[in-house]
Formats: C-alpha cells, sequence, structure tokens
C-alpha cells in the first residue's frame, strides 16, 4: 500500500497548492490499512515531535520535514483497536511549544487540561457514551456527611437514576474522583443511557471526591472508616438501598482503584462489587520501587495486601489500558484476587491512563456487576 | 370489527399509535388495563390514560399478586417453588441450547463442501435445537399443569375473590389493553388470575410484551447483550390467544437483521410460526390466527433477511 503521504511526495516537493488540496482532502490522523496513521502539522518549526503517552515507545517521536515546505509528517503503526492521546511539541529557537493538533477535532479533557485523540480503525468511541435524547434522565442531588473521620463535612453528589422511586430498593455504588467522572468521563450520561437500555439495574450512585486523593486515596484509614461507616450508613439510612454486600459497589480509577481495594480490604465483604480502573497497584518483591514518594503508601499496602489479601470482596472487574505502565501490576493482580476466591472479569484495552479510557470500559463492568433486566423487559 | 379482535402493536412510549387503534376499533366504552409488567411502577398509567383519552380502568394485577401472597402463604410457597423450578429448567435448557446452537451456527455461515451435504447437515442441526426447544416447552408446560392440578390457585378463595372483581371490572370495558414490560412477571400475574379465560373473546390491544404474552410461545432475545451469548430461547408457554406468531419487539434494536445466517437460523428454528418485528409503529390485527399488518411489521425469512409481512392465515 502506497501512504497518501507518499503519493504527494513522490514527484518531489510538492507546491503550496498540491499541499493545500492534500490537506483538504484528508481528515488528520490519516488511518490507512488497519495500522498505519500518518500525522500532519503544517507551519515554521525547527523540529516538530508528536509527544504522546504510550508506555513502550518513545513518548517524543519526531516529525519529517518536507524539504522546501512547511510542511511535517510522521508515520505511526498503532494496532488495531488502539486509541492514543497526543500533542505536537513544536519547537521554534529556544522556544518549544505543546499544542494540540491543530488538524484534529477529536479531543479528550483530563484535569490538566485537554489532548488530541489519534484511534486506529475499530476504536471510535461507543455511541452509548454521547447522550441519548430517548433515554430518560437521572438526577444529581447534593449530599452532605458530617465525618468524624475527617473531622468536617464531606460533600458528595448523589445520583438517582430516571424514575427513581422511594418504594423500590436500589443498589449502591461509591465512586471516587466522583466529579471527575462525570466531567471527563460523562458518567451520568452513560449511566442514563445503560440504564435506559436496560443493561445496568437501576442503582443509586454516591459521587466522592477527596480534599487530597494522593493522601487519602492509597489505603488511608480514615478514608475507608468514610466511606464504610459514616457516608454508606447514611446513604442507607435515608435512601431506599437494597443494604446488600451484593448490591453494595466501590469504584475508582488510578488512585481511586486503590482506594476502593484498600477500603474492601479493610472492610472484608461489605463490598461485594468492585470496579477497579487502571488502579496504581504498584508493589514490589524486593527492594524499593522507583515511582517516587507518592507511591510509597501505596506499595506499603500493595505489599501487604499480596501477602494477606482475604477475601475483601466477591465481584471485581479490573480494567486497564495495555499502553500504560501500570498494565504489569494490574495483570499480576487478576491471579492474586482469584486464588482468593473471588469472581474477577479482567478487560484490557488498548489504550492509555486516560478518563476516556475509563468511560468506555463502563458498560462491560457496570453490566457485569449490576446486571439490567434487558433479556426480561420488553417495554 | 369482530368482538374478537386482538391488535397487536410496537412500543408505546416515543410515537404511540394505541390511541389510533383502539379508536378504530372501539367506538366507545371504557378500556381496561394491564400494566403488571411494569411491575412496582404499575400504578403509573398517567401517560396511557392521557394518550388514550377515554376512561382507563387499570386492572392492578402486580398489586392484587402481593395481596394474593400475603395472604394465602400456602400459595405463595408453592408458586415460589414452581418459580424456583422454572428457573432452574431454564439454566439447564441454556446450558444445552448453548451447543446445541453452536453447529447450527457454524453450519449456516459454512460456504465450502458440497451443497447436498451442507443442506442435509444444517437441516439436523436446525432441529436438533427445535428438539430442545419443544422438550424445554413440553417440561415447562407440564409444570404448569401440575401446578394447576395441585394448588388450583383461580378456586382459592384470595384468587377467586379478585377474579370476580376482575370480572365485573371486564364486564363493563369494551376492550383490553395489555401494556410490556417484564415480560415473565406480566405472564405470572396474567396466569395467576386465569386472565387468559377472562379476556379470551373479548378485543385485545397488546404491545411488546404484552404481545409476547399472548403468544404460544414466549421467545427471548437481543443478538448483543452486555453479558451473556444472546442466544434466543424459549422462556415460556403463553396465553396462547395469538397463534403461529413469534413477536419480536424492539427488533431493530435488539436483532442484527444484517447479519443473514443468525436471521436464517431463527426463522428457520421456530417455523411454521412466523417470526415478526415489532418495532414502533408496527400495527397487527387479526383474530388470533388470521393477521393483517402495516407496512412496517416485517417477517424473519429462511433464507436469512427480512420482508414486509403480506398477513397471513386468510
Amino acid at each position: 500500500m502506497t501512504l497518501a503521504i507518499h503519493r504527494l511526495l513522490a514527484g518531489g516537493s510538492p507546491s503550496p497548492e498540491a499541499i493545500d488540496a492534500f490537506l483538504a482532502e484528508h481528515s488528520f490522523p490519516l488511518a490507512e490499512g488497519r495500522t498505519t496513521m500518518t500525522f500532519v502539522y503544517r507551519g515554521e518549526a525547527d523540529a516538530v515531535y508528536l509527544q504522546h503517552f504510550i508506555y513502550g515507545l518513545p513518548t517524543a517521536q519526531p516529525f519529517t520535514r518536507v524539504e522546501g515546505t512547511d510542511l511535517w509528517y510522521h508515520v505511526l503503526e498503532l494496532p488495531p483497536g488502539s486509541r492514543m492521546q497526543y500533542k505536537l511539541k513544536v519547537v521554534r529557537g529556544d522556544e518549544e511549544r505543546l499544542i494540540l493538533d491543530p488538524l484534529n477535532d477529536e479531543q479528550a479533557r483530563d484535569p490538566y487540561g485537554a489532548n488530541s485523540v489519534c484511534h486506529s480503525p475499530g476504536a471510535g468511541r461507543p455511541a452509548w457514551t454521547h447522550p441519548d435524547p430517548e433515554a430518560r434522565p437521572g438526577t444529581l442531588r447534593p449530599f452532605t456527611v458530617d465525618s468524624d473521620a475527617f473531622g468536617e463535612a464531606r460533600a458528595v453528589q448523589v445520583y438517582l437514576p430516571a424514575r427513581f422511586r422511594a418504594s423500590r430498593r436500589y443498589p449502591l455504588l461509591v465512586v471516587h474522583d466522583g466529579s471527575d467522572y462525570l466531567r471527563y468521563s460523562d458518567l451520568k450520561t452513560v449511566l442514563d443511557n445503560l440504564i435506559h437500555r436496560l443493561e445496568v439495574a437501576p442503582l443509586v450512585v454516591a459521587l466522592s471526591d477527596a480534599r487530597e486523593r494522593l493522601e487519602e486515596y492509597p489505603d488511608n484509614p480514615r478514608h475507608a472508616r468514610f466511606v464504610s461507616e459514616e457516608l454508606v450508613p447514611r446513604l442507607e439510612a435515608e435512601l431506599p438501598l437494597l443494604g446488600d454486600p451484593a448490591a453494595r459497589g466501590l469504584m475508582g480509577a488510578s488512585f481511586g482503584g486503590v482506594a476502593s481495594l484498600a477500603c474492601a480490604w479493610r472492610y472484608p465483604r461489605r463490598f461485594d462489587r468492585l470496579l477497579l480502573q487502571s488502579g496504581s497497584f504498584v508493589f514490589t518483591d524486593i527492594g524499593d520501587h522507583d515511582r517516587g514518594p507518592v507511591f510509597d503508601p501505596v506499595v506499603r499496602f500493595m505489599n501487604a495486601f499480596r501477602e494477606a489479601p482475604g477475601r475483601p470482596s466477591d465481584k471485581v472487574f479490573v480494567g486497564c489500558g495495555t499502553y500504560e505502565r501500570l498494565i504489569y501490576e494490574n495483570r499480576s493482580l487478576v491471579p492474586l484476587l482469584q486464588d482468593a476466591g473471588m469472581a474477577v472479569r479482567f478487560v484490557e484495552t488498548r489504550d492509555g491512563h486516560n478518563w476516556a479510557n475509563w468511560r468506555d470500559q463502563l458498560r462491560e463492568a457496570l453490566s457485569w456487576l449490576f446486571p439490567g433486566p434487558l433479556w426480561m423487559v420488553y417495554e | 370489527m369482530s368482538s374478537r379482535t386482538i391488535v397487536l402493536l410496537g412500543p408505546q412510549r416515543l410515537h404511540p399509535n394505541l390511541a389510533a387503534a383502539v379508536d378504530a376499533c372501539c367506538a366507545g366504552g371504557q378500556i381496561a388495563a394491564v400494566t403488571a409488567g411494569w411491575q412496582e411502577r404499575e400504578e403509573e398509567d398517567q401517560e396511557l390514560r392521557d394518550h388514550l383519552g377515554r376512561k382507563v380502568v387499570n386492572l392492578m394485577l402486580h398489586r392484587r399478586g402481593e395481596e394474593v401472597f400475603a395472604e394465602d402463604r400456602e400459595l405463595f410457597l408453592a408458586h415460589r417453588a414452581r418459580q424456583d423450578e422454572l428457573r432452574e429448567l431454564q439454566r439447564l435448557y441454556r446450558l444445552r441450547l448453548d451447543y446445541a446452537l453452536a453447529p447450527a451456527r457454524r453450519l449456516l455461515r459454512r460456504r465450502r463442501g458440497t451443497p447436498r451435504l451442507l443442506i442435509s447437515a444444517r437441516a439436523s442441526a436446525i432441529e436438533a435445537v427445535r428438539s430442545l426447544d419443544r422438550e424445554h416447552l413440553s417440561v415447562i408446560r407440564a409444570v404448569h399443569r401440575d401446578y394447576q392440578r395441585r394448588v388450583r390457585p383461580t378456586r382459592r378463595p384470595a384468587v377467586a375473590r379478585h377474579r370476580r372483581e376482575l370480572q365485573k371490572i371486564l364486564a363493563d370495558c369494551s376492550a383490553v389493553a395489555i401494556a410490556g414490560g417484564h415480560v415473565a412477571v406480566l405472564l405470572n400475574r396474567l396466569r395467576l388470575f386465569g386472565l387468559g379465560r377472562l379476556i379470551a373473546g373479548r378485543t385485545i390491544f397488546a404491545w411488546s410484551a404484552g404481545a409476547m404474552a399472548l403468544s404460544e410461545r414466549v421467545v427471548l432475545f437481543h443478538d448483543s447483550p452486555p453479558q451473556g451469548a444472546g442466544n434466543p430461547e424459549v422462556l415460556e408457554a403463553g396465553l396462547g390467544l395469538v397463534r403461529g406468531l413469534v413477536l419480536l419487539p424492539h427488533a431493530r434494536r435488539r436483532l442484527r437483521l444484517g447479519d443473514a445466517p443468525r436471521v436464517a437460523l431463527f426463522a428457520r428454528r421456530f417455523a411454521p410460526a412466523v417470526c415478526l418485528t415489532l418495532d414502533e409503529g408496527a400495527h397487527l390485527d387479526g383474530d388470533g390466527r388470521r393477521w393483517q399488518a402495516s407496512d412496517s411489521v416485517e417477517q424473519l425469512v429462511a433464507g436469512g433477511g427480512v420482508e414486509p409481512f403480506p398477513g397471513c392465515g386468510a
């Protein structure tokens, strides 16, 4: 297969008009075949790099300048079904700028800003993550818990499913970094859609946020106490919840995954549903870790957990991106959980450590942990 | 139309066509509604009332069922034991179905080989699935017969009292409207109160799960569920007021109608019954055996496609 960029260059340096036509004719990054992606940048620069977050590839990949023009390109082989977030680093003189790809409208936001998104064939955003006008919307309500564990009032948001009724009883899912899940993983839209499609049971979701997540999430006893002894009992006292371990879940990504597992470990069989996404489950078999001091409490917890996992939960969904460094820790967690007698669903995606990845795992995860009445209901 | 009209419709939530169907069949009179498939939301029928624009009496079968079970513990325990047995039967059937469907699917996708041999092998594989379905349905019917013989639910005072009330309500109604929802719950409540007999011969409007419950076989289906194999399965014997049809609400959303081998297997597995899509706007009317349909009703055909349903039984 001759790539479009190579066809453009076949006759030597293209004219500005030919470059204009080339850019107008294609969308970028240009996917050709099942795996080849061509990135293009046009503008004056001394160097241009593709700056991405795929673990295992050099982080900055240099573009090639087309002789005698202001056109730059880079060809990358990306396995089918892959998604990559990236920026362009444009170097001019002493100045280095990290910019979104001007030729690519697809972006993903996170707490640090936004990235451009590129995906190879088969890795588009699922339809169920977009707002569906037919889906009845649930509601978000503020909820405050006076916490002895933290010595202050903690605010959470509570998602109530569409057609919520006080006379019915619902499962409960507690989500770490709830506001980020709402903002960057479209969690409310996803819940509305999956419940509407009957794929997930109508459930109540408590969206909690930490003040200092790096301190509170890695096996902090105050956090576990807050969730298990304060937040959940208050919710169960005030809302029609099933109050059964099999109808109680914890969910989180990255350090939020650690918080979920640690909380379940400290309060075994209180939460029989765990949804752990790209958990920062760093451990050591011998010697020190190399992830920096913020991971010290994580490693302490994971080493203790690996030593004596007990049986903290019953069903655990573990999801992780193949292109993140944490894939090795997540893979090694699976047999440990299974040996401890838990039902484990492990899903790897060709994606990175990001909110879009976590969003797109939610259908498989939630429908497994909290299955809806899809098979039986024909409305 | 005669008083034996049965009208089957597609989903009613977004673009309902129930009122037009009712107005065309019933000059006046109130409608008896069954919304038991909505379970605890049974009473939330205001949208239905507004849409029909005429007096509606909800038969409240779900609530009546709860009352009966609270009053008659022996019946409740017998009912629960039967449901447990049916659930176990379903699990065993699913296990066998998984293995029976695999070769049928593979053979329907296979292109190479001697056509004569392939055709024969396909027929045998499909017959194995049909045989399993028949056996399953036969066992289910036996469980129901045994339950009826032992428990005689409609003769028990708690049920009989409600039945008399229902009979009285129905006598004042010109038609019955049966909504969709949870098909097993709906069927359970219809069966508990022997509603099949009470409404037979009346004008009936039914949509989605309501239509499925009236048929001879209730077939559950979804080709792309987020969990599980997505094997269509026979759940139950329906009330049998609708003959010769397998009804598929939300077919466009739930089935991969462009997947020819899958569609062919569906159609051949349940033949001679006709598998019909019941999507929004669908309208079928008949007397239980003979049917006329709107353009949007399609049938799954043995060749692996869907075609407009021309009607049948004329």
